[in-house]
């Protein structure tokens, strides 16, 4: 930089147009050099990043043949996480979108006193490592729990049982709908709002026939994080809610538990979750991508 | 990033100090530890421990973790690694024995007084997975229990639905029934140690019932430091070993498997 600037000197009484002719012809081909050299730097990182990624999924695809896969999908193992896992997960989900929406709302469009603290509260568990929600959980719910005391007084107990799985889940994974879900109303345009609002539509109507139809497709990408989030838990889980076949044991866990066993079982777990979270990518970006096309279009 | 790893995988090297590296079975946690702390003192070489289940040790030596030193709480997951190519066949022995016994929270709130209780549904039991050694006996208890008339056949069937949770290893176990979360739960004798008799209480489980678990322990064949691993070895077989493990509830090996151990550390010696 600081030599080109030298250069421009002799030439400073000369046309511009001349002066950029000049400057291309010298330091043209050296320039030209430097940008392939970077340019082919920048792809050797590429493609090492994608060789670092990809790697381990296509290893896991190469060390399960077809067969082996489909011969484990009928282990009572696979079948009773594969259950369990989307079970859970969609309850979750339900639970989050129908918890997470209206706190997403206020998020988006209120002050408050407080919000602060109140926003980041529900984005903590993002940061929080899933071991320290496990502890924390059951600390909180498990049976000598400072909640969980009272509620087992009551005959009510929850750690270790299929709601311990859920409650973990939803705990982990709100914060991936909230997030979302607050962006996408934030985007939408408070004139369509107004509008709605002078044209006589009550708040709870212009929320459910204005708002929401155009924040869906953000909504449902938020969702699908979620969902996804879920059905990857893994700390929370086996701290909170244990690990038991067919009633704790999610997917994960059964990855967990089987590769100490029956390698196959394990692997064929880990493949229709890899699969699954290629569905998932594609999904969360083909709809948010339609989203942005639609704003441009506007 | 590559060239973060290069460096912390050098650094590794660089400070390398004679260390060996013992993959040990969760329930020898408390006994093991002291047994490291004694070669210390005797060899001014520290022993580095991997606790965790057996089948998960295994699992991470298949995988490539090193390990000088393999001890396991069953001849099943010795074997596998045995079976591998991994092991120096010639130095495994067996050098302790252990039973399994059933750990209840301090006070019993669920008033467990014998085998037929746990049975009794809405009971919280935790229990290992098949694959974990302690999970693996206790499996065979209760299949013996359900071969006895006494028990019925369903019995079986009515205990395993109690069970609330499967963990990896021993210790787990018996945490989650010192924290209270659970009623009763199938752990080792060895495993009520001092610092958990002021919050669990032990069940007997009568020995016909009861299964003897045998410790067989190892070197690896890639293992750096073959001579120093035969010297921990007949340091836990030593007077002094056995002592440390039957203060923690181990029980010693008898003929048989003391003349195994006996040609390994003639094997040693040549």
């Amino acid at each position: 930089m600081a030599s080109n600037q030298a250069d421009i000197g002799p030439y400073g009484e000369r046309s511009l147009a001349e002066l950029v002719n000049q400057e291309q012809e010298i330091i043209g081909i050296p320039s030209r050099t430097r940008e392939v050299a970077l340019k082919a730097g920048l792809a050797f990182m590429l493609v090492l990043a994608m060789a670092f990624i990809a790697l381990p999924v296509v290893a896991l695809f190469l060390r399960s043949p077809l067969d082996t896969t489909l011969r484990s999908l009928h282990d009572p193992v696979v079948i009773d996480a594969l259950r369990l896992s989307l079970t859970t997960s969609t309850i979750t989900t339900i639970t989050v979108v129908i918890m997470g929406t209206p706190i997403a709302y206020v998020s988006a469009r209120f002050q408050y006193f407080g919000k602060e603290l109140a926003d980041s509260l529900i984005d903590l568990p993002v940061i929080m490592p899933p071991a320290v929600a496990g502890i924390a959980l059951l600390v909180a719910f498990g049976r000598m729990g400072i909640v969980g005391h009272y509620l087992n007084g009551m005959g009510i107990s929850i750690a270790f049982t299929t709601l311990a799985v859920i409650i973990a889940q939803v705990f982990v994974s709100s914060p991936f709908y909230i997030r979302q879900a607050r962006t996408s109303f934030e985007d939408v345009d408070l004139a369509f709002e107004n509008a709605a609002r002078t044209l006589g539509a009550s708040r709870v109507y212009t929320f459910f026939h204005v708002i929401i139809p155009i924040a869906m497709n953000g909504l449902i990408s938020g969702a699908i994080m979620a969902f996804a989030r879920s059905l990857g838990e893994f700390g929370a889980t086996i701290m909170f809610a244990g690990n038991f076949q067919g009633r704790t044991q999610t997917m994960p866990l059964a990855i967990y538990t089987a590769m100490q066993g029956d390698l196959d079982v394990s692997l064929c777990l880990a493949i229709i979750l890899v699969a699954f979270s290629f569905i998932v990518i594609f999904l969360v970006k083909t709809l948010t991508r339609r989203r942005v096309h639609k704003n441009a279009g506007n | 990033m590559f060239a973060v790893l290069l460096l912390a995988a050098s650094a590794g090297y660089a400070q390398e100090t004679k260390e060996l590296t013992v993959f040990t079975a969760a329930s020898l946690t408390g006994a093991f530890g002291e047994m490291g702390q004694m070669y210390k003192n005797e060899t001014n070489i520290s022993v580095a421990f991997n606790f965790d289940g057996s089948q998960a040790l295994r699992t991470q030596m298949e995988n490539g973790a090193y390990a000088d030193v393999f001890a396991s709480a069953n001849q099943k997951q010795m074997n596998a690694v045995k079976n591998d190519g991994l092991m120096n066949n010639s130095s495994i022995v067996i050098f302790t024995k252990n039973k399994l016994s059933l750990i209840v929270p301090k006070g019993n709130l669920a008033k467990i007084i014998n085998l037929s209780d746990l049975a009794k549904p809405g009971l919280k039991i935790v229990m290992g997975t098949k694959d974990v050694p302690v999970g693996d006996y206790a499996l065979q208890i209760l299949n013996k229990l359900g071969n006895d008339s006494a028990y019925g056949p369903d019995y079986k069937t009515k205990v395993l639905a109690n069970v609330i949770s499967q963990e990896t290893n021993v210790n787990y176990v018996v945490t989650k029934v010192a924290l209270g979360e659970a009623d009763v739960g199938f752990a080792y004798v060895s495993d009520i140690t001092k610092n958990l008799t002021s919050k669990v209480d032990k069940i007997d489980i009568p020995d016909e019932y009861n299964v003897i678990a045998q410790y067989p322990m190892g070197i690896l064949l890639e293992s750096k430091y073959p001579l120093q691993s035969r010297e921990f070895m007949s340091l836990v077989m030593s007077d002094k070993g056995k002592a440390v493990l039957e203060k923690y509830g181990f029980a010693p090996v008898a003929g048989v498997a003391a003349k195994t151990a006996g040609t390994a550390m003639a094997a040693a010696a040549a």
